[in-house]
């Protein structure tokens, strides 16, 4: 059954797949996860602030942003952000947005939605007697999460955050949308140029079966241990 | 008029519908250890966390060295700064070692460089007996250990009053001396101190006064030896004979 099958494609187009596909798939979700978390926990302290207008702005954005298809997400950005970035500095005219910069924004938009309600959870979870011994101490609010809240939140939801950046590094494979060459847009291409849909396909698949397998055991045994130093 | 280090004035508190505080009033001078006693869920504890502002109340007046806790203006951080408090549960930061515990609020709060902090620290995980485990985190540490940490940690700001919020409560019962024995040296050395606690040994050894709350009042506020040997109210008598006599 397997007999029509060509699997001398792979090799020969093993170095574009990896340096240009591959490559791009790991900086676009080590960059958008990075800022991701820096937004999300923002959010998070939003969500948390006892100002009311804060709170209902971060809670309507990660409602919406987590009610939101993500596809659908990656073509707003990419057909509004030009509009919108154009009539904010008042210009006649679309602003440029390359397609990587503008699926980076999105991913890291996107993504912050979850990171953050991970990151809520992981603030939530930090007994409320922390923060009176750093506010008790003469530690104003930012320094009592700077330094003693949100160091430990972030710490106990370590593994929750990079299980979702596992999510996040197979959802952006749909950056192919954009016509942009990640892993999955590199091996489509060659599948397309040489007729050999089935291999690359299997292929692509079983890349990303391997990495985010190995991912997530590594989660695992660092959930393991955490567990044993708290 | 001379000033008293703590002043409590008329302090009432509610939540929701329920009055936690009943229009209490009381007075800490320099120098003064006053214990605080009472059944549970008497407000006690919610008394004690009106003086650093960690509990806000909605009527009266609390005055700490000369600054108003309730009032706009306050800079709270720097007030707290000013007064050591020691909880129940320790609260010890577990991210990080016993001397950066004691070292975070020393640099970002009264500015000290990291190594006159690091003096400091030593020298008074030193005085409560733990110089050997200032590498350590509190994970790694006894109850009554992480209870002194607690206590150096309060020290090390150079308070000018300290409050306890039942520090022995959580301890198990062979550790509570080695934690008391620390307060007492306190006291001894002139600290002004607020103590909530069931310790009556304490009490009798180096409390000035005690006040007796029930039920969001204070019952009773009477020298120490008035205190143990003839409790005005009945409801102080019912309580020490509870306590006192098992």
């Amino acid at each position: 059954m397997l007999g029509g099958l060509d699997f001398d494609v792979i090799q020969r187009s093993f170095l574009y797949l990896f340096k240009e596909g591959m490559s791009f798939t790991l900086t676009l979700t080590l960059l958008a996860m990075t800022a991701g978390i820096v937004f999300g926990t923002m959010l998070a302290l939003m969500r948390l602030s006892s100002f009311g207008p804060l709170a209902a702005i971060a809670g309507g954005y990660v409602n919406v942003m987590r009610a939101t298809p993500l596809v659908l997400v990656i073509f707003w950005f990419y057909f509004l952000v030009p509009w919108i970035g154009g009539w904010l500095i008042g210009a006649s005219e679309p602003i440029k947005v390359g397609a990587f910069v503008s699926s980076l924004v999105t991913f890291i938009m996107f993504e912050a939605a979850y990171y953050c309600e991970i990151m809520r959870a992981g603030i939530q979870s930090i007994p409320r007697g922390q923060v009176s011994a750093g506010l008790a101490l003469g530690l104003n609010y930012a320094q009592t999460m700077a330094n003693i809240v949100l160091p430990q939140a972030f710490r106990n939801m370590l593994p929750v955050l990079l299980t979702q950046s596992i999510i996040l590094f197979q959802d952006t494979s749909l950056v192919y949308v954009l016509s942009i060459t990640d892993f999955l847009g590199a091996a489509s291409k060659v599948a397309q140029r040489d007729g050999r849909l089935v291999e690359m396909y299997l292929f692509v698949a079983v890349v990303y079966f391997i990495i985010c397998l190995v991912m997530s055991q590594y989660v695992r045994r660092l959930q393991l241990r955490l567990a044993v130093i708290r | 008029m001379d000033q008293a280090m703590i002043s409590i004035r008329n302090v009432s508190k509610w939540y929701g519908s329920f009055q936690v505080l009943k229009d209490c009033t009381t007075e800490v001078q320099k120098g003064e250890v006053v214990v605080v006693c009472g059944p549970s869920g008497s407000g006690k504890s919610t008394l004690i966390k009106c003086v650093n502002a960690l509990e806000p109340f909605e009527q009266g007046e609390v005055v700490v060295a000369g600054v108003s806790v309730g009032a706009k203006g306050t800079d709270l951080p720097k007030l707290r700064s000013r007064v050591g408090m020691v909880f129940q549960h320790f609260e010890l930061f577990p991210h990080m070692t016993v001397l950066r515990n004691l070292n975070l609020a020393q640099i970002k709060v009264l500015n000290r460089s990291a190594e006159e902090s690091t003096q400091k620290s030593q020298a008074l995980l030193k005085r409560v007996g733990l110089e050997v485990h200032a590498e350590k985190f509190p994970g790694q540490l006894s109850g009554g250990q992480q209870q002194r940490v607690a206590i150096a940690r309060a020290l090390a700001m150079d308070p000018l009053t300290m409050l306890f919020d039942e520090p022995t409560s959580a301890l198990d019962p062979e550790m509570i001396n080695e934690v008391l024995d620390v307060m007492v040296q306190l006291a001894l050395e002139g600290m002004t101190m607020m103590v909530v606690t069931h310790e009556m040994g304490f009490a009798r050894k180096v409390a000035h006064r005690v006040i007796f709350m029930d039920q969001g009042e204070i019952v009773e506020d009477a020298k120490k030896d008035d205190f143990f040997g003839s409790p005005r109210s009945e409801r102080a008598q019912l309580f020490l004979s509870k306590i006192l006599h098992h």
